[in-house]
Parts: C-alpha cells; sequence; structure tokens
C-alpha cells in the first residue's frame, strides 16, 4: 500500500500526468453531463454514430498530414452532427436507419483510405488505438492540453446558462416550443455540443467506447437519484471519479486507459443498481 | 376582448387537410369545449393554435398579449416521460423557462408562484416528490401548474381527465372551472361532451359538419342533440 502511493505521488511529478487527469476529469464531466439529457431524449446512439464519423475524419487528417488532427475531424463531425439533428426532425425519414448507415458508412471510408495511404508502418495499432483509446492520452501536448480545456468550458458554460431551457426541452419538446422556447436553436446548439464532446473524448477512450463515457455515470445516477438536478451532479461527480481512478490504475498496472475507465463506470453502475433496488423497496414499504 | 380567431381555417398535415372550413372567435373569460370523435382533428386544431403545426389556409390571429409567452398548454398524454428523474418542484418551474430569456436561474418571485401554483392544485408538500412516483392524477395536476406558470391568460388542455377515475376527473373539472371563474381563458378538448357542456360557454364541434356557437345553441341544435343523445 505505502509502496503504491509512493508510485502514485513520483508520477506526479511528470506533468504529462497532471495533463492526463486535467483532460481526464473535463472529458468525463463534459460527457456525463451531455449524458443524461442524451439519455433521456432517447438520442444516446447519435454518440456512438457520430464517434464513427469523427474516427473517419480522423483518419482523413492523418492521410493529408495534419499536424492537429481535430481542425478537420471537429467540423466534420458538428455537420454530422447538425444534419442528423435535422433529418431527426423530419418525421419521413427513418432516423435509426440513417444513423447507422453514417456511422458504418464513415468507419468503413476512414479504415479502407488509412489502408490505401498508409502514414505510418503499423497501420494496425495506429486503427487499434483511434478505436479503443490509446496511450495517447499520456502524450498530449500542452496546446491539446489548452484546446480541450477552453472547449469544455464552452460546453459547461453552455450548460449552465441554458440549464432551464435544457431541462424544459429534455422534460417536454412539445410544451416547451408551444411555450416559447425556440426549440430547433437548442436542439442544434446541443447537435454542436455533442460534436464537441465526442472529439474531446475520443482523446481518452477512444470511439468504440464513447458511448460507455455518455450512457453509464447517467443511467448509474438515474438508478439512485430522481430529481433533474441530482441527477446531472451525481452523473458527473461518478464520471470524474471513475477517470481519474482508471487513468492512475491505467498508470499503475499498465493497462489501456479507455477499457480501464470503462470497467470502473460499469462496476459503479453495479453497485448503483443494487442501491437502487433498495431504495425502491423502501419507497414501497412506505407508501 | 376577442382573443384568438379564425375564419376559413384548414389545418392537417403533409399527408392532407384534417378539418376545413373552421371559424370561430374566443373572447376572455370564455370556456371553449372542442368536441368530436376520435381522430377528427381536435388535437390538431390546438397544435396549430400553439404553433406546432403550421396552418394549409387561412390563419390563427391572436392577440398580441398572447404570443409573448401568454400560452399554458397540458399535453394529451406524458407518455414520452415515464422515467423521467424530475420533482415536482422542477417540473412546475420549467413553466417559467421561456420567460427567463439566457437568466440561467429562476427568481425568487417564479419560485413563490411556482409553490403557490403547486399548493393550488392541491399539491402542497409535494414540492420534491419525484414525478414518476406520482399517480396519474397528481400527474395531471404538476403539469397544470406548470401551465399556470407559463400563463395567467389562456389555457389549452388536451383531454385533461383521460385515464383518471371518476372522482379525480371531477376535481379536475373543478380545478379547471375555477381557474376560469378567476379570469383564466380555456380552451379544452373533452371526449365526454355531457361534461364539457356543463361547464362550457362555447362549444365547437369537429367532425363531418363543423358546428360553433354558444352552449345554448348547441344544445338546441339538431346534431348537438344527436350527439348528446348518442353519448348516453
Ligand atoms: N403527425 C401526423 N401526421 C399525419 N397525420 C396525423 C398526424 N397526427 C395525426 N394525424 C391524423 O390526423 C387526424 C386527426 O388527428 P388528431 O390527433 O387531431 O385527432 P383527435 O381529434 O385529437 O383524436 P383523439 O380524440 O383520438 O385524440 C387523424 O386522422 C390522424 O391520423
Ligand atoms: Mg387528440
Amino acid at each position: 500500500m505505502k509502496e503504491l502511493i509512493e508510485t502514485i505521488s513520483y508520477y506526479f511529478h511528470f506533468p504529462f500526468v497532471w495533463y492526463a487527469l486535467i483532460v481526464g476529469v473535463l472529458i468525463a464531466l463534459t460527457a456525463s453531463i451531455l449524458g443524461v439529457t442524451l439519455v433521456l431524449k432517447r438520442y444516446s446512439t447519435i454518440g456512438d454514430g457520430l464517434s464513427h464519423v469523427a474516427f473517419g475524419a480522423l483518419s482523413v487528417a492523418a492521410i493529408v498530414g495534419l499536424t492537429n488532427e481535430m481542425l478537420l475531424a471537429m467540423p466534420i463531425t458538428i455537420l454530422a452532427a447538425i444534419l442528423l439533428m435535422k433529418s431527426g426532425q423530419n418525421a419521413k425519414i427513418k432516423g435509426d436507419a440513417q444513423l447507422a448507415m453514417i456511422s458504418v458508412g464513415a468507419i468503413a471510408i476512414g479504415y479502407l483510405l488509412i489502408n490505401i495511404f498508409p502514414t505510418s508502418s503499423n497501420i494496425t495499432a495506429d486503427v487499434c488505438s483511434t478505436l479503443f483509446g490509446s496511450i495517447s492520452i499520456l502524450t498530449l501536448s500542452s496546446t491539446e492540453v489548452i484546446i480541450c480545456v477552453v472547449l469544455s468550458v464552452v460546453v459547461l458554460l453552455f450548460f449552465i446558462l441554458f440549464y432551464n431551457k435544457i431541462f424544459s426541452i429534455t422534460f417536454d419538446e412539445n410544451f416547451s416550443k408551444a411555450t416559447g422556447i425556440n426549440t430547433s436553436f437548442y436542439n442544434y446548439l446541443l447537435a454542436i455540443i455533442i460534436a464537441i464532446v465526442i472529439v474531446l473524448a475520443m482523446n481518452l477512450v477512444g470511439s468504440l467506447l464513447i458511448s460507455a463515457l455518455i450512457v453509464f455515470p447517467a443511467l448509474s445516477a438515474m438508478r439512485v437519484f430522481k430529481s433533474f438536478k441530482s441527477v446531472i451532479i451525481s452523473s458527473a461527480i461518478i464520471s470524474i471519479f471513475s477517470s481519474i481512478f482508471g487513468i492512475l490504475s491505467s498508470i499503475l498496472f499498465s493497462t489501456p486507459v479507455g477499457p480501464t475507465i470503462v470497467v470502473v463506470d460499469i462496476l459503479i453502475f453495479i453497485i448503483f443498481f443494487i442501491v437502487g433496488l433498495f431504495n425502491t423497496q423502501q419507497t414501497k414499504v412506505k407508501v | 376582448m376577442t382573443q384568438l380567431s379564425c375564419d376559413n381555417l384548414s389545418i392537417g398535415y403533409e399527408t392532407g387537410i384534417v378539418v376545413k372550413d373552421l371559424s370561430f372567435s374566443i373572447d376572455s373569460g370564455d370556456y371553449l369545449a372542442i368536441v368530436g370523435e376520435n381522430g377528427t382533428g381536435k388535437s390538431t386544431l390546438i397544435k396549430t393554435i400553439l404553433g406546432l403545426i403550421k396552418p394549409i389556409k387561412g390563419e390563427i390571429k391572436m392577440d398580441e398579449s398572447l404570443k409573448r409567452n401568454g400560452i399554458g398548454y397540458l399535453p394529451q398524454q406524458t407518455i414520452v416521460q415515464k422515467d423521467f428523474p424530475a420533482s415536482v418542484f422542477e417540473i412546475v418551474l420549467s413553466g417559467f423557462a421561456s420567460i427567463n430569456g439566457f437568466r440561467p436561474f429562476y427568481t425568487k418571485e417564479e419560485k413563490e408562484i411556482a409553490k403557490a401554483n403547486i399548493n393550488k392544485m392541491g399539491l402542497s408538500g409535494y414540492e420534491k416528490y419525484p414525478y414518476k412516483e406520482l399517480s396519474g392524477g397528481q400527474m395531471q395536476r404538476v403539469l397544470l401548474s406548470r401551465a399556470l406558470c407559463s400563463t395567467t391568460k389562456i389555457l389549452l388542455l388536451d383531454e385533461p381527465v383521460s385515464g383518471l377515475d371518476p372522482i379525480v376527473t371531477q376535481e379536475m373539472y373543478e380545478l379547471i372551472n375555477n381557474l376560469n371563474k378567476e379570469g383564466i381563458t380555456i380552451i379544452m378538448i373533452s371526449h365526454d361532451v355531457k361534461e364539457a357542456v356543463k361547464y362550457a360557454n362555447k362549444i365547437l364541434h369537429i367532425g363531418n359538419k363543423v358546428f360553433f356557437g354558444t352552449k345554448t345553441e348547441y344544445l338546441n341544435s339538431d346534431f348537438g342533440k344527436i350527439f348528446i343523445d348518442g353519448g348516453k
């Protein structure tokens, strides 16, 4: 135990560990807050689809040789998110099937391009790290950290400033629209925010695992807490905890960062699920 | 004062017209009951008035004061949010969400009005209660409290009593009637013509033929009689 603490404090001498933790916490925080809205609006699959689009965009960025791949991935993912939101509001087109098309298509094209125009000698490792998250969280440059901090602040501001509207629209879109809230404006803003969070989160857990980061904390929180505010706050705390815990354990035990964080999230979900069972039993007895 | 009126209005969806040649007008303080069989377009009319869908032909003229956050609305069913984590207070307060611009928090005054509306609907003490653990009648009263936060002028209710037991139904009708007595205009869709006619002063009947007029005109008209007798 003493050894473990010493090892951890030793690691804290390195800036890259700090960078990883800062970025990890911010991504976990934004993804979990966003997650509550997405789960409640039944939009959680959009996150999945968009992460595949981001994967395709990153591949293209790598081939073109951009030093900061986010510069290309971000606008493309935002565009895809807006298109999906637009078609989702049009009842004629089946949102689900379209989402599946876009997400699978983007992965296929991305992987194909990487193979045709290889940028490094080890394609498999590259692809694997984009899909499952990589050690790249430990090799973040200070520029990347700054971008992440700025974008996270933007996302958090969006949630704080529009908290009441987001609640109202999530709970009852028709009522919100009828009483004069410009719901499509907020839906598009939300789409942009989803895209930003997803591109950010790719750094941490990779494109296949992003949904876990979005969905698990929200679902865990909803097992135990019953008001919107408490669900938001607790899912943020859960997510931050599992992110810090996951990053530190992955450094200590040399496990891949993304899956480690997700496993912590799963364990927390199981605990909250059990606590939730006891809670409902108690209320049933009381009434 | 005329609050809301339309002349030869046609409503429907891209798939086709649902009702045409609708003409009616509502003064402030009126209690309008919209009746008619299933699928005749009652909800479609309410949604058109609310601006959720566009009219196919014609327009709905609305008093200026209503356009700016003057409308309260109780939707037909609330299946969507079966599992939604929200307290009663959070939901009722959200009636103010459209009014408060870019302000992230509700004012003290708004919170007090919300509390007052919760009390008025007979739900005092339930502020912190989880919405999803309420009974159907309580849920409807929460949504009615929310609607009261978003308006002091006009309430649109789409079958507010569907799925409620007879006693709770009567309570709901009483609550709505009291609101009307306080001066709020009521537009209510109802399946139960007899109950609707009991409280309303104007009737809009949508069906093969459209009828609009006062309660007495409706009761004396031929197909008003048929409808009421048929409902027996
Ligand atoms: N979103 C929609 N798109 C196309 N047609 C619709 C849509 N919603 C309803 N309709 C059609 O419009 C007609 C009127 O529907 P509406 O919901 O207004 O009926 P209603 O009078 O409220 O019935 P109920 O008493 O069952 O609530 C129906 O024939 C219905 O099939
Ligand atoms: Mg209806």
